[in-house]
């Protein structure tokens, strides 16, 4: 057996799998395959024989792995669901972050620590580009909405912009709600009456 | 007052709907409650989430808290089932090929007989069979060991099971990765309407009363939240109580089918609700009573003995001591809970918390608290009854 660490990443995005390997090569000696199609999981995993599988929680391809837990011959090798049972810190630190470790019973935890450290990091900041990017398309798509919505007002009351956007605004805080939800259910009311 | 907010967690099959129209329909409300709804990507994610505690409760294949208790799978928190979500509800489906096959050996499929289903499918299976079940710890996997071993099928050695999430189902079978399927609905009628398998059974006639999801949530959590947990077993009792009147059933459909829950056609979620499944592309169509139960016959009801019954199959597969199992399994069933939730409701229970399963071959009454309880069949197909350990 080498000294290096044998790691299969579950991960079809071929930007994100790169990523992923350089973070845990920087973190220690190991070996990495990368795996993108879920159907040939079982059968690679096999193949390998890794000492630890990383998948997204995402990844609806995640309970094709549960069933390795029940690998019982003599071929086959015991894998401890999750992360090490010892550490519930570090298993919650990975749900957070979005990433699942199956781990080879036997591995010392002093060895998979930095390895595991180094992808909990990897998918939060994952996890961080996800949320930014969703926020941005919802702020892009509300302002579209907004602006719909004040171009309603400016038409119907003869207003100008500004005025448009007072009126906007003075209506979502009578309401405590939001000046997108307003405009939002201006639109849509506007969309049953035309 | 202010609702407490619960998260919990389910996977989009229509089996949530208790869950569901607890929170749409103002069952939870009554209780004081809000349940922030969270689809999973799978049941392994969705256990982890209870676990960990990013949702406080989850609707919960009926055997995971079990296998939870006997180490098997996840490593996270002792989890509790404290009502049982829903009664039957799968399908068993084969590939466009194997269907082929079936019919040309004479298979009528009646969707009824699973003896003779089975006969006809090991007959034309010849040596190895791959099938897909949503994850090693279901009832979907315990009814086809049950159901292929009794027919004399070498099980395991002959049956390639493989794991397949549940909305990926009609996929591996289009794509030639498995041979036939057990599967919640709506997927199995999905695989129908994609023109690549047909459904050979319904889960019942395997078993025709087995426990299907849960209500699971952290077994300390149950007990530091004790009113938590009493007040959302009553909002899910008073869901099961709706959807079990058949006038619920066209609501409930518009509601499951939304895009924030099971996100598919109101037509193919309608089915599993109201029996009447298409089993073929050729349009056949089957009606089964009781197909899905979320209120008859006491179904909320969590019978230790049905709860000892996974234990023991799971022991036996997996080599465990079958006594300590099913102690196990006992302790994870919390009928303590349901009962002292139900207190004071107009719930009907049993007297007794665990019972023979399988004897019952018709709807019988049994001793409860108003003395009127009627279950319904149980019994398996190959007539074998299940005697748990004495109470």
């Amino acid at each position: 057996m080498t000294d290096s660490i044998s790691i299969i990443v579950v991960e079809a995005d071929a930007d994100r799998a790169v990523q992923i390997a350089n973070s845990l090569k920087e973190a220690g000696e190991c070996e990495i395959q990368i795996i993108s199609e879920p159907t040939a999981l079982s059968r690679r995993i096999r193949e390998v024989q890794p000492d630890v599988v990383l998948i997204d929680i995402e990844n609806p391809s995640r309970d094709m792995l549960e069933g390795l837990a029940l690998a019982s011959g003599p071929m086959e090798r015991p894998v401890a669901m999750f992360v090490d049972r010892s550490d519930a810190g570090l298993s919650t630190a990975a749900i957070e972050a979005g990433v699942s470790a199956y781990v080879v019973d036997g591995l010392r935890p002093d060895r998979l620590r930095p390895i595991l450290d180094a992808a909990i990091a990897r998918f939060r900041m994952f996890q961080r580009m996800r949320k930014e990017l969703s926020e941005t398309k919802r702020a892009l798509e509300e302002r579209k909405v907004i602006d719909r919505a004040k171009g309603m007002i400016m038409k119907a009351r003869g207003v100008d912009e500004d005025e448009a956007y007072a009126i906007l605004r003075k209506a979502a805080m009578d309401q405590g709600k939001r000046v997108a939800e307003v405009a939002q259910a201006l639109v849509t009311a506007a969309g049953l009456l035309s | 007052m202010k609702a407490t907010e619960l998260s919990i967690g389910f996977m989009p099959l229509t089996d949530a709907a208790p869950l569901i129209v607890a929170q749409e329909m103002g069952f939870a409300e009554e209780e004081g409650l809000r349940l922030d709804l969270r689809r999973a990507p799978s049941w392994s994610s969705l256990r982890d989430m209870l676990s960990f505690g990013q949702v406080d409760a989850a609707h919960m294949l009926s055997p995971v808290p079990i296998a939870a208790a006997l180490g098997y799978g996840g490593a996270g928190a002792p989890l509790s089932a404290v009502s049982v979500l829903s009664a039957n509800g799968n399908v068993i489906g084969v590939s466009r090929a194997l269907e082929e096959k079936l019919r040309a050996l004479g298979h009528d499929f009646d969707f009824e007989d699973a003896g003779k289903a089975g006969k006809a499918l090991i007959a034309a299976t010849g040596q190895t069979l791959r099938i897909g079940v949503p994850f090693p710890f279901s009832m979907h996997a315990e009814l086809v060991f049950y159901w292929l071993s009794a027919l004399g099928f070498a099980v395991p050695e002959a049956v390639e099971v493989r794991t397949v999430p549940p909305p990926l189902m009609a996929e591996a079978i289009a794509a030639g990765e498995i041979d036939a399927f057990c599967v919640g609905e709506p997927w199995g009628t999905k695989a129908v309407e994609n023109n690549v398998g047909a459904l050979l059974l319904p889960g019942k006639a395997i078993w025709s009363f087995s426990p299907e999801k849960v209500l699971a949530v952290r077994s300390d959590w149950a007990e530091t939240e004790t009113s938590l947990t009493e007040r959302l077993i009553r909002a899910v009792w008073r869901a099961g109580r709706w959807l079990g009147d058949p006038d619920s059933r066209m609501l409930a459909t518009e509601m499951l089918a939304r895009k924030t829950y099971l996100d598919l056609s109101p037509d193919l979620v309608e089915r599993a609700l109201s029996g009447r499944l298409v089993i073929s592309s050729k349009g056949e169509e089957r009606s089964v009573p009781g197909f899905v139960e979320f209120y008859h016959g006491a179904a909320g009801f969590p019978w230790r003995s049905q709860a000892e019954w996974i234990a023991l199959r799971l022991a036996e597969r997996i080599g465990r001591d079958p006594r300590a199992a099913a102690l196990a399994a006992r302790q994870v069933c919390r009928t303590d809970l349901y009962r002292r939730a139900l207190q004071g409701t107009s719930a009907d229970l049993p007297e007794a918390s665990s019972k023979t399963e399988g004897a019952l071959s018709a709807p019988a009454s049994v001793p409860s608290a108003s003395g009127t309880l009627i279950l319904q069949q149980d019994s398996f197909f190959d007539g074998r009854v299940f005697e748990p350990l004495p109470e």
